[in-house]
């Protein structure tokens, strides 16, 4: 793994131009800018790592990339997986080589989030071929088809920018299918006389499909929502409410004082601290647990899958409280739990592969009324029962 | 292969204006939902509940024969929206996308 050097550390005779070694230290792959990085002398600039050598193309120095994603990229992943530093984690757009490709050889489109893009040149080994890279703010291939920015305008724009008509002499970009909702084909078209041809969903089936002379089977058009797929999304789902967490255990504490135990902190913290027990376990069984059971769990809406596991959770907590929460704070706790659990459930629609923004709206109108009516009770409750004792 | 799990059903604003399509077939390649299959050189919608209304039916239908009401569907988003009466994005500090 190369070390991440300064420009002062790596001058002309370690500029990644050997071939061999990844490069430590120049510039980022843009063909405007190239030939003076290539001689290392752009200040302040550096090659990114998974850059292994340079390729010269009819329209400028192209960097080749690697195939084998190095432990610093892993390290990123899990990063992202848990939301920090998610939004700088973007490469340059551009073109980019993977092997020795000719002008012959396929264009594949991607984002320049780099989670996306090492997903792609990580299943790319032995294949010659381009990768153009869009501007999209560091945001992957489908979210950013969603909101436009991996759009037909964006493709354009890269493949004027790259003046890719002089890199490669056939007229064909093959994008991600998933790229579809941000891209007009025919537009593009239209527009740069390259036609678009959607390729896999998935980056695990770019070879198969190249191979098969760009034919995508049924399965490789299907979005998937497998348990692993699941299980990868719910660390960000925890750290993405880690601010509202604080705040209600603050309100929590505070509310857990009122009544006649203002006067024993320890009995005001400990209400308090039991209530927070509850609302973690909701935002777990919300957040976490109902996103791993999600076809196991009857109903279709998110929020009824959520309460019921929350409602089952309370059950529990009720059994092994044995009598000693008292009528109010049982009654508080088998209200709260799920409503709790519910309204994180359902906030993981946001997530998933296959639920419909007018669907979701709808279950919202729906549950929150109940979501928030179940909290309100449960907390009059809670502090009447600090009041009574039970 | 799809995935196992159906959504709500009956809410999808997918609409599909059958005279205008020309069969291009651009629908079932984009579709994650497999929800068009072609026949007598015409699309057709096969299964209406599993569309996500993701947009990429429509965004690529070179004879806007489809329309559908494409958008975020994160709970977020649309809170976001109703309070600000724009439509959902992700841009309102969600961090799912």
């Amino acid at each position: 793994m190369p070390e991440v050097l300064t420009e002062t550390d790596r001058l002309p005779a370690e500029t990644g131009l050997s071939g061999s070694e990844p490069a430590g230290a120049c510039c980022p792959p843009r063909p405007a800018c190239l030939p003076a990085a290539l001689t290392g002398e752009r200040p302040g600039l550096r090659v990114w790592p998974f850059v292994s050598d340079w390729l010269e193309t009819p329209a400028g120095t192209v960097p080749q990339v690697a195939t084998r994603l190095a432990v610093r990229d892993s390290f990123g992943r899990w990063q992202m997986r848990w939301g920090l530093g998610r939004r700088r984690y973007r490469i340059p757009p551009g073109l980019y080589a993977v092997g020795t490709p000719h002008d012959g050889s396929p264009v594949l489109v991607t984002a320049n989030y780099k989670l996306s893009f090492d997903a792609l040149r990580c299943r790319l080994a032995g294949l010659h071929l381009w990768i153009l890279v869009l501007e999209t703010e560091g945001i992957n291939v489908w979210c950013a088809a969603g909101k436009g920015t991996f759009g037909t305008t964006e493709v354009v724009r890269q493949v004027r920018g790259t003046a890719l008509e002089r890199v490669v002499s056939h007229r064909v970009l093959v994008l991600p299918q998933l790229g579809a909702p941000g891209v007009a084909a025919h537009l593009v078209e239209r527009q740069t006389g390259f036609r678009v041809i959607y390729g896999p969903v998935r980056a695990a089936d770019v070879a198969v499909f190249l191979a098969a002379g760009m034919k995508a089977t049924p399965a490789m058009r299907r979005v998937t929502f497998t348990l692993g797929e699941r299980l990868v999304l719910t660390p960000v789902e925890l750290t993405g409410m880690a601010r509202q967490i604080g705040w209600s255990c603050l309100g929590l504490l505070a509310i857990g004082a009122l009544g006649p135990q203002f006067f024993h902190p320890a009995a005001a913290l400990l209400r308090g601290g039991l209530a927070i027990a509850v609302g973690l376990t909701g935002v777990v069984a919300g957040a976490v647990l109902t996103p791993i059971l999600l076809p196991w769990l009857p109903g279709r809406a998110f929020a009824v899958k959520g309460a019921e596991l929350g409602a089952m959770l309370a059950v529990v907590g009720l059994l092994l409280a044995r009598g000693t929460l008292g009528f109010w704070n049982g009654a508080a706790l088998l209200l709260a739990l799920p409503a709790v659990a519910s309204w994180c459930a359902m906030n993981f629609t946001g997530s998933t592969t296959y639920t419909s923004p007018s669907g979701v709206e709808k279950e919202m109108r729906r549950a929150i009324p109940f979501q928030g009516g179940a909290l309100l009770i449960a907390a009059v409750a809670w502090v009447f029962g600090g009041f009574v004792g039970g | 292969m799809t995935t196992g799990l159906l959504y709500l059903s009956g809410v999808t604003t997918l609409e599909l204006d059958q005279p205008a399509c020309i069969g291009c077939g651009r629908c079932l390649e984009v579709c994650p939902h497999g929800v068009f299959a072609l026949a007598a050189k015409k699309a057709a919608i096969v299964v209406r509940d599993r569309c996500m209304e993701c947009g990429a039916c429509a965004r690529n239908c070179p004879v806007t024969a489809l329309t559908v009401k494409a958008g975020v569907g994160c709970a977020s988003a649309i809170i976001h929206g109703w309070l600000t009466g724009e439509e959902p994005s992700c841009d309102c500090g969600g961090s799912s996308c």
